[in-house]
């Protein structure tokens, strides 16, 4: 049997142009097609085709009902120019994200590059307390009770004997509190997919290189972390920083569970909630859109920023 | 050469004394504000009425009781949606939509990774982009698509989408590229074996430590799924939205509200605990390339 039957070979691109050599290229891996066909499908059926759906309604007045009609720019200009809400909506979801986005992924990573050193059995350990509360659901309500607003809530009821207050705080309904309380809540479930990813990252660095740097002069940690672990691990680095913003953006849900929708005089209220009201809510799907794209705009823009800062990196 | 200074598991070259207390102490900080509102949950569902509502409010319980379980099992009974069909609805949506993430995901992250055709590029950066916004942005475009496809209100809005989720499927390619070597594949080629046949039968064991991560991911995604725009039927909603309906169920149900939270957490927490080593195995690949 000759091997040009049980093997196809990559067909020669000299005496083709370009296209025709694609043509034959594809016709030779049909089968690979066949394979990514199922999830390719199922994924711009219900990822791609959302956006493209978000961004032409986005341009029009739809209800569900009647066909969309076109207003052109009029939903953006009634968000920027008309909705104060949707300006308070911006400035809290800035907040939120700038707060939890980069304080998650630097203390991921900080917590991550200290357990390193521990030995494998009490890191495993170490890593199960601080990756459990972004597994278990919505154990985070457990904060509610913390913070509940009689004197039986945990907070109140020591600040109270304690003597600093005399009544209880209405926490998650006060307008001073709920936002931040909200941040510590989403920090705390926010040591997740990247967390692991960087104790992973932090294991595969060859030790050779810790030794070489020493003799090079490398005189403390820091330095260490900064010329040697951090470059070695810029791959992970990168897909954390992706994980930690698209989570930070993505919090909305803890947000309403625990301060309600809408959160009290809206002190928590995000582009998040936004879009939800006007489109799960309201059925404004014209104007919900141009919302989704503005939060899409947001989401996108700052992955590709901070992908540039990271770049940076060890320099 | 200066010999390599190492603590048991590594290098502790440039360790002063003051930098291990700082650190140890900041572990030992973070570690209290991680794991003592775990604990207090689990406190909370072991105390007694009395207990719960105490004041001053105690962390530790003094008398503990399985009181609370009971309660929750009598809540159940009474709600006109037997609580048996919630669980039943997130356990049968958790293991159809995990499977089939694995079946498709896995498929054609074998494709991405091993096959070199036209366009497979393309298809990888328009993965690696949705992994930079969040799903939020498609709901309502999604809602107007499962009203048209005739989904809405039924198990399949909630299962199909879970089946093209990307996280795992990228963390599924990138561990086959490193893992899976192209002389095993190429023999296997050889040897006449049909892409198919090669993805199933050799790619697929070398990678058990993805499936694993895989499964993991797309599972407690799904196990965690609350209410759902796409469900409006009761006896379609989950575990975890019948959970928050019982917690959110003021003073009387305190006591059942921490006990179904713990019985919700306990089933994530011990499966990642079986699969620790594999999903940090998996997650040493996981980097991206700028």
């Amino acid at each position: 049997m000759s091997q040009n039957t049980a093997v196809k070979r990559p067909v020669s691109r000299k005496d083709m142009t370009r296209a025709q050599w694609t043509w034959k290229e594809m016709k030779r891996n049909k089968v690979a097609y066949l394979m990514v066909a199922p999830f390719m499908i199922l994924f711009t059926l219900f990822t791609v085709f959302p956006v493209v759906l978000s961004i032409i309604l986005s341009f029009t007045e739809f209800n569900l009902l009647q066909f969309p009609r076109p207003v052109y720019m009029d939903n953006y200009i009634r968000l920027f120019l008309d909705d104060d809400i949707f300006i308070l909506a911006i400035k809290n979801t800035f907040i939120f994200a700038s707060v939890t986005g980069p304080v998650s992924y630097f203390m991921s990573l900080m917590i991550a590059w200290f357990i390193n050193e521990l030995s494998p059995k009490i890191r495993s350990v170490v890593t199960l307390i601080f990756y459990s509360p972004s597994i278990s659901g919505s154990v985070y309500l457990i904060w509610q009770i913390l913070f509940s607003n009689d004197s039986y809530g945990f907070a109140n009821g020591t600040l109270m004997t304690l003597g600093i207050i005399d009544a209880p705080i209405l926490w998650f309904n006060d307008a001073d509190y709920v936002m931040w309380l909200c941040i510590v809540v989403a920090l705390w479930t926010s040591l997740g997919t990247a967390f692991l990813s960087f104790i992973a990252g932090l294991q595969t660095i060859d030790r050779s290189q810790y030794e070489a740097a020493s003799v090079d002069g490398i005189r403390n940690r820091w330095q260490e972390l900064w010329y040697i672990t951090l470059p070695n691990m810029r791959q992970q680095l990168m897909f954390g920083a992706v994980l930690s913003i698209t989570q930070s953006f993505g919090f909305g849900s803890v947000v309403t569970a625990l301060a309600g929708f809408p959160s009290v005089e809206y002190a928590a209220h995000t582009i998040m909630h936004h879009l939800d009201d006007y489109g799960g809510q309201r059925f404004e799907v014209g104007y919900s859109s141009a919302i989704a794209v503005v939060l899409f705009a947001i989401m996108l823009g700052s992955n590709l920023l901070v992908k540039k800062m990271l770049k940076k990196v060890g320099q | 050469m200066k010999k390599l200074r190492t603590r048991k598991h590594a290098v502790v070259l440039n360790r002063s004394v003051g930098g291990d207390i700082g650190i140890n102490f900041f572990l030992i900080l973070m570690g209290a504000f991680m794991f003592l509102p775990m604990l207090y949950v689990v406190m909370q569902s072991l105390k007694p009425l009395d207990e719960l509502w105490m004041f001053p409010p105690r962390f530790y319980v003094i008398n503990p009781t399985f009181q609370n379980f009971g309660d929750l099992f009598t809540l159940m009974g009474e709600n006109w949606v037997p609580f048996s069909r919630y669980v039943f609805n997130t356990v049968f949506i958790s293991i159809t939509g995990t499977f089939g993430n694995l079946l498709f995901s896995s498929m054609a992250a074998y494709a991405l990774a091993k096959i070199k055709f036209p366009g497979r590029n393309v298809m990888f950066q328009m993965i690696v982009l949705s992994l930079m916004f969040h799903s939020t942005v498609t709901s309502v475009a999604n809602f107007i698509t499962m009203s048209a496809i005739g989904w809405v209100d039924t198990y399949f809005a909630i299962i199909v989408p879970a089946f093209s989720t990307t996280l795992g499927l990228y963390l599924m390619k990138q561990f086959m590229e490193s893992a899976v070597s192209d002389e095993v594949l190429e023999s296997a080629r050889l040897d006449g074996s049909g892409e198919f046949k090669t993805y199933w039968l050799i790619a697929m064991p070398m990678v058990k430590p993805a499936w694993l991560t895989l499964m993991i991911e797309s599972f407690k995604g799904l196990w965690n799924s609350g209410s759902s725009i796409y469900i409006q039927s009761e006896q379609l909603k989950s575990f975890n939205y019948a959970i928050n309906q019982i917690v959110s169920g003021g003073i009387a149900r305190a006591g059942a509200g921490a006990a179904a939270t713990v019985v919700m957490m306990i089933v994530p927490i011990t499966v990642f605990v079986i699969c620790q080593s594999n999903v940090i195995e998996t997650m040493g690949s996981s980097g991206m390339k700028d």
